[in-house]
């Protein structure tokens, strides 16, 4: 569903999580896709990577834009086709985030992914809402590193009481696509939160993308997990804890993060998993 | 069938014999009546259609572009700050090509908050790439959206219908309105060529480099100019239909004039009510401007030609600039041999009245101190 030849940089995390995330879905989809770096790896006119209808909109709109579609094509009698709303944490945290609660209220009949790489990568490493505390960015220089907590999305969005929410990462890739093929079946509006790292804005090889992805889950940093009409939760499998240290120790974008701090990430992340196991009943494992 | 209706109650009947199929709005007066009649049309099953209710008027706009990119036939409406916040999708939707069809009851912008009228919302958006077209009765909104949504379409260019704010918006005016299977015969439903199928995937408004911008623009130009060609052939089927006449620039009366008055929207009418009642004194033309975008230069050319003098009316300001009809009007105008004395006047900004008692008197002045007034003239309040 994804041409070779695209325009990510090496280790992108957001072209393998697009590439499975089209798989799960179909040739029956149309994407929309607003300002990003989803937006610049599709390629350049005349080329595209997509297999699939893709429309280019405006930065803050990708979940109007798509409800829109969706309406659209209802109308003229399409009621299988999926319509697919692909975002950056920029263009869902940020300036997207009227244009999704919107749609999300409204309970708009799409499926909204977010590959979240924590900055604005495109532009070349700015902070964003989904930026974690004590992250190295542009506009979080050091002296002055990012002081807030990530926005929690998916608190916010459950709040919505939407059919639908799961995180997923692209190192649990058949967890994404079952993710995926669970929202296909539900009416309403879906949203999918990915974790996509990005070697250039979080500063380490290309070659341990998917091995950082992995840490975030087994850190507890970015649990797997799904919500259901913003109330049932549910974990997914996850493999054996580890300490934050191990996710946070690789990445340059957190060079200057103190021994205090790593203590205090420690407990916030022990505390948000303990209130997280509270609320989820346990998932089995697919034999 | 004769209806009395109101301007607003006109679009929203036009919309509905136009079938759109997704309409998309936000709250905003004087605009609210036209999304609140459409709703209840949707409700009600009398239009087939999906009525989004956004949660912004950016919101509105990027609803019917993806409705419009998916091959349906869109339609929103709104005023004044809401149409301000739409401006970069309303370059979206031009520069995608796209075929949407929008009310603009116009209103004056804020700061300070005022709920009277005039152009400056609308006219602030001349340079996004849209038709616009405004009107003076409420035959005329209805009229215009029927032929809008052509047009839009034969073209794949967005079309903006303006009417002022409570003066037409607000106004019961007697209206003809069409059988929907008369509508159904001039506008048949959008047969999209381009659109989001997933039979045959395109990709459509990613990154192109400067060379093919430049030639899309170009190309936007170009077709800009056909609007004016295809406008014309439209109004020109809609007579042979409906029997109603319109044309992009309409010289109403200018034989023998000393002084021929400009105007666009209900300063026409406020006019033409004035040339009723004044039989003596010396004599005063009209030349009404329907369509600002794409600039019928060569129509307001023709209608002008031979006149001595006139006065461009704008219920709208450029501020440090002037009126706005008056800038285009007089760039139109360079290089014409014998043209007309231009003058500009400002008048009824806020929605400040303008009679044809004020009409009488400005004419008076105007005859009186030719050559001896400043570049902008203000209409007494």
């Amino acid at each position: 569903m994804v041409a070779p030849g695209h325009f990510a940089c090496p280790g992108c995390g957001e072209s393998i999580a697009f590439r499975h995330v089209l798989h799960a879905l179909g040739r029956n989809t149309v994407v929309v896709t607003t300002a990003g770096c989803g937006s610049v790896v599709d390629g350049y006119y005349p080329t595209t990577a997509s297999r699939v209808p893709f429309f280019h909109c405006s930065f803050g709109t990708a979940a109007t834009t798509a409800a829109g579609v969706k309406a659209g094509l209802e109308m003229q009698g399409d009621r299988r086709t999926h319509v697919l709303a692909w975002a950056g944490d920029g263009g869902t945290f940020d300036i997207g985030f009227q244009s999704l609660s919107g749609a999300a209220e409204r309970n708009e009949d799409i499926l909204y992914v977010c590959y979240d790489n924590e900055a604005y990568m495109n532009t070349g490493v700015q902070r964003s809402s989904a930026t974690p505390k004590g992250a190295w960015t542009t506009t979080t220089p050091k002296g002055a590193l990012e002081d807030r907590p990530k926005k929690n999305l998916i608190a916010i969005l459950a709040a919505h009481e939407i059919p639908y929410i799961a995180t997923a990462t692209v190192a649990y890739l058949e967890d994404l696509e079952e993710k995926v093929k669970r929202a296909k079946k539900i009416a309403g509006f879906r949203f999918i939160h990915i974790l996509s790292p990005c070697p250039p804005g979080w500063i380490f090889p290309p070659e341990k993308t998917i091995r950082l992805a992995r840490l975030a889950v087994t850190s507890r940093i970015f649990p797997l997990f799904e919500v259901e009409n913003g109330k049932e939760y549910s974990l997914s499998p996850m493999d054996e804890k580890v300490s934050v240290r191990e996710y946070i120790q690789g990445q340059g974008r957190f060079r200057n993060f103190t021994e205090e701090e790593m203590a205090m990430l420690q407990r916030n992340v022990d505390q948000a998993w303990d209130n997280l196991a509270a609320k989820a009943k346990p998932k089995k494992r697919k034999p | 069938m004769r209806r009395l209706l109101t301007g607003n109650e006109s679009a929203a009947m036009a919309v509905k014999l136009s079938r759109a199929q997704v309409i998309a709005a936000y709250p905003i007066t004087p605009q609210t009546a036209i999304a609140e009649k459409l709703a209840e049309d949707v409700a009600k099953g009398e239009l087939e259609a999906r009525y989004m209710k956004v949660e912004s008027e950016t919101a509105a706009m990027a609803a019917c572009i993806g409705a419009s990119m998916s091959g349906a036939r869109a339609f929103t409406a709104t005023s004044s700050q809401g149409l301000a916040l739409m401006h970069e999708l309303l370059h979206w939707a031009s520069g995608a090509r796209l075929p949407i069809v929008l009310v603009n009851v116009n209103r004056s912008m804020a700061a300070p908050w005022s709920l009277g009228v005039d152009q400056n919302d609308s006219l602030s958006q001349r340079d996004t790439g849209w038709v616009q077209l405004y009107c003076e009765t409420g035959q005329e909104v209805l009229d215009s959206i029927l032929i809008a949504f052509k047009l839009a379409e034969g073209m794949l260019l967005p079309v903006m219908v303006a009417m002022e704010g409570f003066f037409l918006s607000h106004y019961f005016e007697p209206v003809d309105v069409p059988s929907p299977k008369e509508v159904d015969r001039f506008l048949p439903r959008r047969k999209a060529k381009y659109r989001l199928d997933p039979k045959k995937p395109s990709t459509f408004g990613g990154g192109v480099s400067s060379g093919v911008l430049y030639s899309l623009r170009q190309r936007m130009q170009a077709d800009m100019e056909g609007v004016k060609r295809f406008y014309n052939r439209l109004c020109h089927q809609f007579e042979q239909l409906f029997h109603r006449r319109y044309s992009a620039v309409e010289a109403i009366q200018t034989e023998g004039s000393e002084l021929t008055l400009v105007t666009s929207g209900t300063l026409t009418g406020t006019v033409k009510a004035f040339l009723k009642e004044s039989r003596k004194g010396p004599k005063v033309g009209l030349v009404k401007v329907r369509m600002f975008r794409p600039f019928p230069t060569a129509e307001i050319r023709e209608s002008l030609k031979g006149l001595k003098r006139i006065a461009i009316l704008d219920r709208n300001l450029s501020p440090g600039s002037g009126g706005i009809f008056a800038q285009e009007i007089k760039a139109s105008l360079l290089g014409v041999e014998k043209a007309p004395r231009v003058l500009s006047v400002v008048g009824g900004l806020g929605g400040v009245d303008i009679t044809p008692g004020h009409i009488h008197r400005l004419a008076s002045l105007l005859i009186d101190q030719m050559g001896k007034t400043p570049d902008t003239i203000w209409m007494e309040p």
